[in-house]
């Protein structure tokens, strides 16, 4: 992997995390995000379709007149969810009865239309796929870390229903964290979401902020040490 | 017919597509005319919907299996499988009730032992839910006796109103063995209300929703049942 493709997935993944860093395409992840494994059905489905766009954006960049790409990038987005919720639902049953609802609200992921316009529409393919991949994943996890404490506040279980969405060789991920919990609701509701999204956004920040103060530690002690030695 | 000479038309069309082709040599002129510009726009959506088309054809079969399968499973956990030997999905009579907007049709599957009905299921939607109406699949015996009741779509709040679904808990077989002689208007209610039925704890207004459809449902049942048991 080349520095370039090292850098987009540093991006996609943490610097530049949708939901962490740029803090957008909060309303599919606020909806979703009862359970870790609703988090990774529409993390995943929401992958595939910045894959996609992003590759069939970057292909045809050269024929797409600045003035009218935003309907034309709109078009091609609700193009490809459509087929990803139609594909789902004939061939990932499971899936989709769980997802169902959600699928068709990927069209209004402003995530999609961001990484299309600002990324993909000036870049070769390979790295706007790479970076459509990336940024899914970095979505993926942003669910799944939140989906799982809610659950696991919520309910007391981690990755229940997995092999109702990966299938039944995943039942071993199924786990009850907490015996007989009673539940606490307010983590399943909607402003749990908003609640835990908060803490983990801090979270985030904090650590930056010390991984930041540790790399500025150790660039001085490089100094000082050079000093010395000279 | 071979006589007449394509040859001119042969010509003119291939210079038209070599003008056509030499356009796309400077891309950077085509963006900026306002022709083009329509025209690729027209051809992202001509595009976007051939291919949707293509995958709706693609899909259309394996959805609609997918469905049945679904009203399958529920059948068989509504209508025990040794009151009858026929296949319930392909045996189903339309009833048509005048509703509050238009009317109502409700497809009701038959179940026939040696071609005598002996049972009936049909789908019956349960209103005044938490949130939004809730479907229910309601299996009858030929006495308008309940022999099984499942959810199968519902949205009301994870964790305290889903426990109407069968693997979250068992209560929805309470309704076994009612019917409206046994079980007379003012008992077919919660116990919160004075009736037969639990509520949870922390929600009452969903399982208060499916009682009450339930009930409505076998009363459906009661008003069409000389044209059902035919």
């Amino acid at each position: 992997m080349n520095e370039e493709f090292r850098k987009i997935t540093r991006d996609g993944l943490w610097d530049n995390n949708i939901v962490f860093s740029q803090s957008i395409a909060l309303c599919p992840l606020l909806a979703v995000t009862g359970t870790a494994v609703n988090g990774l059905g529409m993390g995943l489905a929401t992958t595939a379709v910045m894959v996609v766009c992003n590759a069939m954006v970057s292909k045809g960049r050269l024929l797409i007149p600045p003035e009218i790409r935003i309907p034309i990038f709109v078009v091609l987005i609700a193009m490809v969810v459509t087929l990803v919720d139609m594909v789902m639902n004939a061939w990932l049953h499971e899936m989709h009865k769980v997802l169902g609802l959600f699928i068709p609200l990927i069209v209004t992921n402003c995530a999609i239309l961001g990484r299309v316009e600002a990324y993909a529409s000036r870049q070769p393919v390979p790295a706007a796929a790479m970076d459509g991949l990336m940024m899914g994943l970095g979505f993926t996890l942003a669910l799944v870390v939140l989906g799982a404490t809610r659950e696991v506040l919520g309910a007391g279980t981690l990755f229940a229903n997995a092999s109702l969405l990966l299938g039944e060789s995943f039942a071993w991920m199924e786990t009850v964290l907490i015996e007989k919990y009673r539940g606490f609701l307010l983590m399943a509701l909607p402003p749990g979401g908003f609640l835990m999204l908060g803490f983990i956004l801090a979270g985030k920040k904090i650590l930056d902020r010390k991984l930041q103060a540790r790399s500025k530690a150790v660039s001085v002690n490089l100094t000082e040490s050079v000093q010395l030695e000279g | 017919m071979s006589s007449v000479n394509l040859e001119p038309l042969r010509d003119f069309a291939a210079t038209q597509w070599e003008k056509l082709v030499r356009q796309f040599d400077d891309l950077d002129a085509l963006r900026q005319r306002l022709d083009y510009q329509t025209y690729i726009l027209a051809a992202a959506g001509l595009v976007s919907s051939l291919l949707l088309g293509l995958a709706d054809f693609a899909t259309q079969g394996a959805i609609e299996a997918r469905r049945n399968e679904d009203i399958q499973v529920t059948l068989e956990q509504v209508v025990p499988n040794n009151l009858h030997d026929n296949v319930l999905v392909n045996d189903v009579k339309t009833i048509t009730e005048p509703a509050k907007s238009g009317t109502l049709t409700t497809p009701v599957y038959i179940a026939r032992q040696n071609g005598a009905v002996t049972g009936v299921a049909f789908k019956f939607i349960a209103n005044g839910g938490y949130s939004g109406p809730i479907v229910l699949m309601i299996g009858l015996d030929k006495e308008g006796t309940v022999l099984g009741v499942r959810v199968v779509a519902h949205a009301e709040t994870p964790g305290l109103g889903d426990k109407i679904e069968r693997n979250k808990s068992d209560w929805i077989e309470s309704f076994n063995t009612r019917s409206l002689d046994n079980t007379p208007a003012e008992r077919f209610k919660v116990k919160k209300d004075g009736g037969d039925f639990d509520q949870f704890a922390g929600a009452t207004i969903t399982p208060r929703a499916v009682v009450h459809g339930v009930e409505s449902g076998l009363q459906f049942f009661q008003r069409h049942r000389d044209e059902l048991l035919q």
